[in-house]
């Protein structure tokens, strides 16, 4: 793997590219997304995902933000205004705080981007209130950053093993939790997704090295 | 109490019918005469269940008069869209605050507190205090 050097500069293009992967990503995975959530959610994960990055799309489109840092502000903002679940918020919060971690500048080196996801996952677990073993997005996203450091592909890797690590835990956040036990044996739909997206970016960066 | 601009309560629920009915039982209880002023922001823009920034922001707008906004909200995604818009810092009004409060009794107290002149602090304080109440 060459992606492994932390020096590697990623542009405006890469972030682009890696919100485009996202979004084809929750499309063609939609129906999964949504049958995952319809066992121990209400069912609408899937939609509300494809309903908040088909938007993302949309603005991408319209916009040309200036960076890295301002590519995931302005598509984390459009999934708060438009996914209409709590996956809204988290995942809004997520790119967001990334973004304004990785600050102004027009490009910025993998190494960056791993200290601004980890600050971004940071945020998600303060805006919920969880942690790792909740059966949440956190259990895919924190082993992906600490794996981020090594490389993309190890990145993506990890978030799918945290993805299928959440079918044997009981949920403690989220409507998932009113289930008790009965949430122990389904996947977490929020972990799922999280796993999208870390193979997206593990996709995107494969395709531009 | 104050001739002062009042506080202004904003209502967010999963579901539209529940945020206009809590308002109007809110407003009812709140006794005759002008209430502060209070608006709902439930369910989707196209009327399903779940939570629209888009309304929470209309819905601030709507009840700004200038002396802080309280927002009660049901549960889930209505708590973290709040939060967020709230870090955001540039959506809603200066003011805003979520108020930590059971959704009916703590609407009731607050535009009850709002009405009477309370100050943020104030509607907030008896919003919170609706937990206390025991039904047993």
């Amino acid at each position: 793997m060459t992606d492994q050097n932390p020096g590697r500069m990623l542009d405006t293009g890469f972030f682009r590219g890696w919100l485009t992967a996202a979004a084809a990503a929750v499309e063609r995975e939609a129906d999964r997304l949504t049958e995952l959530d319809s066992a121990i959610g209400d069912a609408d994960h899937g939609s509300n995902m494809q309903r908040g990055f088909r938007a993302v799309m949309t603005v991408l489109e319209k916009e040309q933000p200036a960076g890295p840092g301002a590519v995931l502000i302005l598509a984390g903002r459009q999934l708060i205004s438009t996914v209409g679940g709590a996956s809204g918020p988290l995942y809004g919060t997520l790119l967001r705080r990334t973004g304004k971690a990785l600050g102004d500048a027009t490009e910025v080196t993998s190494a960056q981007l791993t200290e601004a996801l980890r600050t971004g996952v940071a945020a998600v677990a303060q805006l919920g209130g969880a942690k790792a073993g909740d059966k949440t997005m956190l259990d895919a996203l924190e082993p992906a950053v600490e794996a981020l450091g090594t490389s993309f592909a190890a990145a993506a890797e990890a978030a799918d093993q945290g993805a299928l690590a959440t079918v044997p835990l009981q949920a403690r956040k989220g409507r998932a939790s009113y289930l008790g036990e009965r949430s122990i044996g389904h996947q977490d739909p929020g972990a799922t997704s999280s796993a999208l997206l870390i193979g997206a970016l593990a996709q995107t960066a494969g395709a531009t090295e | 109490m104050s001739i002062e601009a009042p506080v202004g309560i904003v209502l967010v629920s999963h579901s539209g019918p529940v945020a206009v009915a809590v308002a109007a039982l809110a407003q009812g209880l709140a006794g005759g005469g002008a209430t502060a002023p209070v608006a709902a922001a439930g369910g989707t823009p196209d009327g399903g269940l779940g939570t629209s920034s888009e309304l929470i922001v209309a819905a601030a707008a709507e009840v700004d008069r200038g002396a802080g906004i309280a927002i009660l909200v049901d549960l889930g995604s209505a708590v973290l869209t709040v939060k967020s818009l709230l870090a955001e810092g540039d959506e809603l009004p200066e003011g805003a605050r979520l108020v930590d409060a059971p959704f009916v009794e703590g609407a009731v107290a607050a535009l009850v507190t709002a009405s009477a002149g309370g100050d943020l602090d104030a509607v907030a304080a008896a919003a919170a205090e609706a937990y206390q109440y025991r039904k047993e």
